[in-house]
Parts: C-alpha cells; structure tokens; sequence
C-alpha cells in the first residue's frame, strides 16, 4: 500500500516536472493576483500591513483552485484513472495519493513564496514565519477539499467553473484560520490557537477526505 | 471462475440489455460480439466492476465483486476503449507504473520488447498503432493474472502486431487463463465462444 | 412494517398526490395565524419599535433553510447507503426550497438592517454563515443541472451535500470566531432575551407554517421530477 502510495506520488511529480511550465504559471498567478492588490487601493503602508494575510491567503486560494481542475481530468481522458479505479490498493489510499502530490506541486510553493509577498506588504519579520506556516498547514486541506470537487465535476460540462462554485465556500474555514492566526499574532496574541485549529482541520481532512474523494471517483467514472 | 447473473443495463434511458446470464471457465477465450451501442464496452465495465448493473450480479469464484473489491481486481486486467498510457512518459515507465498500481513487479523491457515498442521515448512521440501496442504490453507481463477483460484489442493494430495478440491471448488460455474481449469485426482470435449483444 | 415499499416511486407518488393538498392546507393555516399573532398581537419592541416585526419571517426562513439543508444531507446519505432512486429525488426537490429560504432569510435580514444598523448589510455572523448556505445550496443546485445522467447526478449531489452539512459547523464557528475577531456587531437579530411570549408564539407559528409548506412544495415537486425523468 505505502509502494502504491509512493508510486503514484512519484509517477505525478514526474508528470509535472515534464509539464514543469504548469506549476511556473500558477505560481505566476498567485504572485501577479497578489501585486495586483497594492495597484488597485493604493500603497499606504498600514493598509497593506492591514490586508496582507486575507490577500495572501485569498491569492492562495485561487491558485490552489487554478490547478485543481487538472487534477483527474488528463488522467481520466487517458484512461489511467480507470487503471487505478481497478488497481491493488484501495482507491481512497490512491485518491490521497494524488492530493498529496497536487500539494507538493501547488500548495507547497506558496507556502515558500509567500514570505516574498509579505515583504511587498511591508508586513512585519516576526509574522513572515506564522504566515508561511499557517500556508503550510492550511493548503494541504485546500487539496483534500478541492480534490472531492475536481473528482465530482470530472468530465462534466463546464467543470472549471462549477468547480469553484463547490469548493470555494468549503474553502471558507481554512481562509479564516490561516489569514486570522496572522492577524492574531500581529495584534500581538498569538496564532497559536488558529494554527492549532488548521491542523485539526488538516488532521479531520486526511481522515475523511480520501474516503469522499474515492467515492465521488466512482460516481464519476460509472 | 467468473459467473454473471441476470445482468441488465441502462445507458441515458436506453436499456442496452436484460437479463443476460453466463459463465466463462478456466481457459475460455469469450468474445462479446454485437453492433455500434449494442452495449460491449458496458458490458466490460460491468464485468470489471467500473459500472454497477442496473440488475443482476456478477460474481468471482462464487463471490460477488462488489464485496470482493480488491482482491477481486488484483486477479483481472482490464484494458479500456483509451490506451491508458501517459504522453509524457515513456512506454516503460507507463508500464512500470500501471503494473505497480495492479500489485505486480515486472521486468517491462520484456514485455515492450515482445510488442515490439521503443521503451525509452516518449509515449507522445509514437504513432496511435504504436500507443496501443504500449498498452497491450501489460499482457506481454500479466501471465500470472487469471482474467483479462480487452475492450476491442485488435483496434488500430497491423497484422503483425494483431498476430501477437492473438499468440498472447491463446497462450493465456492454454495456461488456464480466462479472456472476454470484444471487437466487431470477424478477424481476430479465435474464440471458444461468442456472445452476441442485440442492441 | 416495510418502508422501504414507499422507496420505490411507483407506490410513493400517489401518496405524494394525496397528502401535498392537506400539507399546503396546514401551511397557510399556520401562516395565517403566525401573521396574525405576530402582526396585531404581539407587543411593539421598546427599543426597535415597529421594525422588529420582520424577525417573524427572517428567522423561521433561516431556521428552515438549516433544517432544510440537514434533511437533504439525511435523503442524499439515505440515497448511497440504499441505492433508493427516491432518496435522490427527494434531495433535489429540496435544495431549491432550501436556497429559498436562505434567500429569504438574506433579504429579510438585510431590510432589518437598514433601520436598525442604518446599512443593508452587516458582516454578522450569522448573516455570513447563511450567505455561504446559499453558495452551497447553489453549488448543489448547479452541480445536478450540468450533469445529464439522473443516477449520477443525484450520487454526486447527494455526496456533495454530506460533504457540505459535514463542514456547516465548521464554517458556523470559524464564522462566529472571525466575527469576534473583528468585533462586528454586537446586536445580533435575535435576542432571546427581551423575547416575550406572544413573539415566540408568533414565531413558531410561522416556523410550523414554513415547514409544512416545504414539505408540500417538495411532495408537488419530487412528483414533478418523476413524470420528467419516467419520460
């Protein structure tokens, strides 16, 4: 299972390093949505202090999004995912897998970039670590969630943008405790709780989301 | 080994078929033979457990699929209408994969060898007759998988490459596999048996 | 007794044919008397004056269209475990009546505010919790409309809408504990407190009112959705 687990973790990261101009443009996304935000309100120091994490986080968001409709739909009009539908290992353990590896690919760069934007907003050093650790926290749940919604519009009319319109209010509690534990810790209380509280949406996501992943498949694919 | 019962199926309101019953034995080769939208390729599925029946049950050694789930699909190869191999990787990492994802650890150079396929380009570079031998090389490595479940094997092959299909699938049945396969031209295996869908 | 006998929409639809008149019937009567309690009986409120009067129908709006979403998530949960074609029927009949309410309970809780809190619209917490109800309820909605196939539709809607009354509570605190976070309004629509009893009777009333007329609409509805897909 662990072999299945890492193969297909290995096998996607391989398919996006050959298509590596794909993760350059979401991460391009979320970097121009966020430099977007300074050019539409103004650069007065304090404001953009004040918006940096709910920017950041909201940028996050969509281009976590951006990448999810890919997720199932090259491999399911290839035919592999039926492979996988029929192979060994349970298919909640594959759909883990999978989320696992749209992380790696579009979840954990944000994580890594995002001290960068909060130097555009001029937000304070001693709050760059708990942002980039909210993100790190915090996008691993957007792929668990995003991924029940990619699984579900699989080869529907319209996929793209019925995607968003599921999953995008189920995105809600993780904007609201990661852009919050950064809010928290520059009102100088502490993000503590909130970052606790991601990892128990992180932990509670694991547990079920491939189970809901899995079954939207076969839904899907019938 | 593989028995259905009573199958029937519905596609967008259309019923495809009712009650269809049969067994296939160790060392059977099955062909499903049948027009356009007569209902083959849903047949496979529900043979392989992709698509529930609207009635009836399909069982394995006596048990039905939808319990034995894993262990059910650990002992089939399916091959589907799409190739299901990736563009952007070569035919043997195709191969290593999908043989990984079914629980088998294989020697794939072998198997692509057989088929007669370049191992070490890029599947996107290959011609769509070369694809499908990509994709029929998982039988070249798959002896030891008692059932193979082929949606149309002989599609956009030559004579040769059809050749070694059929030496494929009549070794396979020879060692006491079982083969259901469909295609809806006359050429082509040998079958012990015919199925014949009336759309 | 069997109950899955009225699983089956042959048996279940002429039953459905029976009892939506008299669920209609109880539904007005209900609504009348609510209405009426609430509009010529119930005190005027000391502080909000005669404005308050609109929680009458803001509130049981926004009681059902929780309710609402809870009874759809138990048919569509029904719908999977069972393999019951009705169960997905009865989900989809509910969902527009849910994002009725839920638009109602929006509306009515915006004009409150105009005089109340001088603007149309407040982040309260509970105005936002129902905002991202209705986003589910038309993410339910949409997702059923683009997909063909009745079967798959309903599976994929009723697993969607486990997933989204899996996550309700989880967006209803994260919500709550935001709103504190940026010290919103401190009046909330309704306060229990100066509650009195002809006002919780008015309340009621028309709560009851709404139900039964769900379940009237849904009855009329899933009977609808029958003959469309029988054809």
């Amino acid at each position: 299972m662990v072999e299945a687990v890492l193969c297909v973790v290995r096998r996607d990261l391989l398919l996006a390093w050959r298509r590596r101009s794909d993760i350059a443009t979401a991460l391009l996304f979320f970097i121009i949505v966020a430099s977007l935000f300074p050019l539409g309100i103004g650069f007065e120091p304090n404001l953009l202090r004040a918006i940096a994490p709910g920017v950041i986080w909201v940028a996050a968001l969509l281009s976590s999004m951006l990448s999810l409709s890919r997720l199932f739909a090259a491999d399911h009009a290839d035919g592999t995912l039926e492979q996988m539908l029929l192979g060994a290992s349970p298919l909640g353990v594959i759909a883990a897998a999978k989320a696992a590896a749209h992380w790696i690919v579009s979840g954990l760069p944000l994580a890594l970039i995002a001290p960068l934007i909060a130097l555009q907003y001029d937000l304070p050093a001693a709050l760059t670590p708990v942002l980039a650790l909210s993100l790190l926290l915090g996008t691993p749940v957007l792929s668990l969630i995003g991924a029940i919604g990619a699984a579900l519009t699989l080869g529907v009319r319209g996929g793209g943008i019925l995607l968003s319109l599921l999953v995008l209010p189920l995105y809600v509690p993780v904007l609201i405790l990661g852009a919050g534990s950064v809010e928290m810790a520059s009102a100088g209380m502490g993000g503590d709780g909130q970052l606790l509280l991601l990892a128990a949406l992180l932990v509670a996501s694991c547990a079920f989301a491939p189970w809901a992943i899995a079954s939207a498949l076969r839904i899907s694919m019938e | 080994m593989l028995e259905a019962s009573g199958l029937q199926c519905a596609r967008q309101g259309r019923t495809l078929f009712r009650s269809l019953t049969f067994s296939v034995a160790a060392g059977e080769r099955l062909r499903i033979a049948g027009a356009n939208g007569s209902g083959k390729t849903s047949l496979l599925r529900i043979l392989c457990g992709l698509l529930a029946p609207n009635e009836g049950e399909v069982r394995w050694k006596g048990a039905p699929i939808g319990t034995l789930k894993e262990e059910y699909t650990k002992e089939i190869v399916y091959l589907g209408h799409a190739p299901a191999v990736k563009d952007d990787l070569t035919p043997a990492e195709n191969l290593e994969i999908s043989c990984k994802l079914a629980g088998l650890t294989v020697k794939a150079d072998a198997g692509l060898a057989r088929l007669g396929v370049p191992a070490d380009v890029p599947v996107r570079k290959l011609s769509q007759g070369q694809r499908r031998r990509a994709a029929l090389a998982r039988l070249a490595v798959s002896e030891s998988v008692p059932l193979w479940l082929l949606d149309e094997p002989y599609a956009a092959l030559d004579t040769q490459a059809a050749a070694t299909v059929d030496a494929l699938i009549a070794a396979h049945a020879a060692r006491g596999g079982a083969v259901i396969f469909t295609t809806h031209q006359e050429t082509g295996a040998g079958a012990s048996r015919v199925l014949e869908l009336h759309g | 007794m069997n109950w899955f006998w009225y699983a089956s929409p042959q048996t279940f639809d002429p039953l459905a044919g029976r009892m939506a008149p008299w669920f209609a019937l109880a539904a007005a009567l209900l609504a009348a008397a609510g209405l009426y309690v609430g509009f010529f009986v119930a005190p005027t409120d000391a502080q909000q004056g005669e404005v308050y009067r609109i929680i009458f129908i803001h509130v049981p709006a926004a009681w059902l269209s929780m309710f609402i979403y809870l009874v759809m998530a138990f048919w569509a949960a029904l719908g999977l475990a069972f393999n019951t074609r009705l169960s997905g029927m009865m989900a989809s009949a509910l969902a527009p009546t849910g994002a009725l309410f839920t638009f109602i309970a929006l509306w009515t809780g915006s004009l409150w505010g105009r005089p109340t809190w001088g603007t149309y619209w407040v982040w309260d917490a509970r105005l936002t919790s129902e905002l991202v109800l209705l986003f589910l309820y038309l993410g339910f909605i949409a997702l059923q409309a683009a997909i063909d196939d009745p079967r798959r539709a309903d599976r994929a809607g009723a697993l969607l809408a486990i997933v989204g009354a899996v996550n309700i509570p989880i967006i209803h605190y994260s919500v709550v504990w935001w709103n504190t976070l940026h010290q919103g309004a401190s009046v909330s629509v309704t306060r229990g407190a100066s509650m009195q009893s002809q006002m919780l009777i008015a309340m009621l009333l028309m709560a009851l009112g709404f139900w039964m007329y769900s379940i009237a609409v849904t009855l009329v509805r899933v009977r609808c959705i029958m003959r469309e897909r029988e054809a």
